[in-house]
């Protein structure tokens, strides 16, 4: 699997939605990415890509692109 | 009911900023002229100052509200309204869409007062406030709080919490929801501010607001210090909070003791409570001093009240570490239950003694804890959601198809006779709950056992859970 196949496959487990629905996606966007969709995404992204992420990060990471940028930095590349 | 604390600031909204206790009752008073007598209102709640407004205004000039989440389904609003028929609505103005056969009487910033026309309904004249027994699922079943409950509490509360005009509560649950409520409460009759935000704890604009608005305490149920381990709350700096409260069904020891320790370690307060919608909000906390010693316990009975704990029988049980049922005696039991207009009439059905419904046992030292649940009911996420309930919800929308819910705490079973219906039921489920999907698993089976006499037995359910 691709990097880009494991970042949307993470919101497609963690939000329970398909993966037509995944690009520019947004928090609170749609009902299931609220709070608990976002710890459950985080925690599929966590697992995913095998990192532990900061605080910062997870509370940062409102939006499909914005988390692409964010993984940036635990060093993944999602082309 | 509320007292004016003059120029002191009252709430802090994030959208408006500051308010007095000034302005805070002058707002209310003119959305009590609008109204003009006692009679039955439904709140649609949010953390904002209108919402806050509303309730003031209610409770000071004895008009009895409802309190429902803003985001309750439609459909269950309508539910509701057409029981109970109240001669008002204080709801967001972005609902007006869904209630448009109500005329606006009046408009606060963004709120709107719809007044019904419906005729007038008789009240027991100590009727305060009514709360949902199950709101995510509209249960017509409400908790009837008289104006002595709610004094009684919030000066216990008060009184544990050590609370003055210094404290500056940040919003994190709801304000229809018991423990929110609770915290509005006990904070207004101290005079201190209330920071309301709409904003979760899983983004960055909470935090922002947290910290620039300097918040002295934060409120959670289970899950919300599950989401704050995961953040890694223990690494964060926050030199303006000192006391973190939990309530709303039972932390795991494990989190209960690393929360412990980590308030110890930064010099903050840590305190695990217990309560129901029945006892207004509060019966029992654990003072902090012995949140690491006694990690797991819920704690002794608030100030002003005590529990007992009785065997099948119903005798008291005196021996410790014994389970029995909880039973709390104190003035913040509430009068009762209302399914139907007429149950508003209703006097104090309870006087003072309150079944709780939980088994619990107490150690040598006094210390209560809770072990398990006689109600079917989950908490899920910190919202009841009552099992019955949902199995009747399920059977009426899907005719046809035989159904039973089972499940432990955030997270609910609903096991399907027909294996196909389980994804449209499990969309209805969330949709309908406004709950987080993932707190669901609906599953096909062949059939519900049943016992001979046609009743469920969830315990073969439990098993394949």
């Amino acid at each position: 699997m691709t990097n880009r196949e494991k970042y949307v496959q993470a919101f497609v487990e963690g939000l329970e939605i398909n993966a037509d629905q995944t690009e520019g996606l947004a928090y609170e966007a749609i009902p299931e990415w609220d709070s608990v969709g976002h710890m459950n995404l985080i925690g599929c992204l966590e697992e995913a890509f095998d990192i532990m992420m900061e605080t910062d990060d997870i509370i940062e990471l409102n939006s499909f692109e914005k988390g692409i940028e964010i993984l940036k930095k635990y060093g993944i590349t999602i082309a | 009911m509320f007292q004016n604390y003059g120029e002191r600031p009252a709430l802090i909204d994030e959208n408006y900023g500051a308010l007095s206790y000034q302005q805070l009752f002058a707002d209310a008073e003119v959305l009590y002229r609008q109204i003009g007598k006692r009679c039955l209102v439904f709140s649609l709640c949010r953390n904002s100052a209108e919402s806050v407004i509303g309730y003031v205004s209610f409770l000071n000039h004895r008009v009895a509200p409802l309190l429902l989440p803003e985001g309750l389904d439609g459909t269950l609003l309508h539910t509701l309204v057409e029981l109970y028929r109240p001669q008002f609505i204080w709801c967001p103005e972005e609902r007006r869409g869904q209630l448009p056969e109500w005329e606006k009487a009046y408009q606060q910033r963004n709120y709107v007062l719809l007044k019904t026309g419906y005729e007038e309904c008789e009240l027991f004249d100590e009727l305060a406030l009514l709360l949902t027994t199950s709101g995510s699922t509209g249960s017509p079943k409400l908790v009837r709080q008289s104006y002595k409950n709610i004094k009684a509490n919030m000066e216990s509360i008060a009184s544990y919490l050590e609370l003055d005009e210094t404290e500056r509560p940040i919003t994190t649950l709801p304000m229809n929801y018991t423990y929110g409520l609770s915290i509005i409460n006990s904070h207004l009759y101290v005079g201190a501010a209330i920071l309301l935000t709409e904003k979760p704890l899983t983004q960055r604009a909470f935090w922002d607001f947290l910290e620039r608005r300097q918040a002295s305490s934060i409120a959670g149920v289970p899950y919300t210090y599950e989401m704050l381990d995961k953040l890694k709350l223990f690494r964060m700096r926050l030199p303006s909070l000192r006391t973190m409260t939990q309530a709303g069904g039972k932390l795991s020891p494990e989190l209960h003791k690393k929360f412990a320790e980590y308030a110890e370690r930064e010099g903050k307060r840590f305190i695990v409570m217990y309560g129901q919608t029945e006892a207004t909000a509060r019966m029992a906390y654990l003072p902090y001093e012995k949140s690491l010693e006694k990690y797991g316990s819920m704690g002794i009975a608030i100030p002003g009240g005590r529990f007992e704990l009785i065997d099948a029988d119903g005798k008291t049980i005196e021996a410790e570490e014994t389970v029995g049922e909880l039973v709390y005696y104190g003035e913040n039991v509430t009068l009762g239950y209302a399914e139907k207009r007429a149950d508003l009439k209703l006097g104090d059905e309870r006087n003072g003694r309150l079944v709780t419904g939980d088994m619990a046992k107490r150690d040598a030292d006094g210390f209560y804890y809770i072990v398990g649940r006689k109600k079917r009911f989950l908490k899920i996420f910190g919202n009841r959601v009552n099992l019955d309930e949902t199995e009747r919800m399920v059977k009426r929308e899907f005719p046809g198809l035989d159904c039973a819910a089972a499940g432990r705490d955030d997270h609910l079973y609903v096991f399907v006779t027909d294996g196909e219906k389980a994804d449209a039921v499990k969309r209805y489920l969330t949709e309908k709950t406004g709950l987080n999907g993932s707190a669901f698993t609906v599953k096909g089976i062949d059939a519900i056992p049943k016992n001979d006499a046609g009743k469920t037995l969830y315990k073969e359910l439990e098993e394949i859970t």
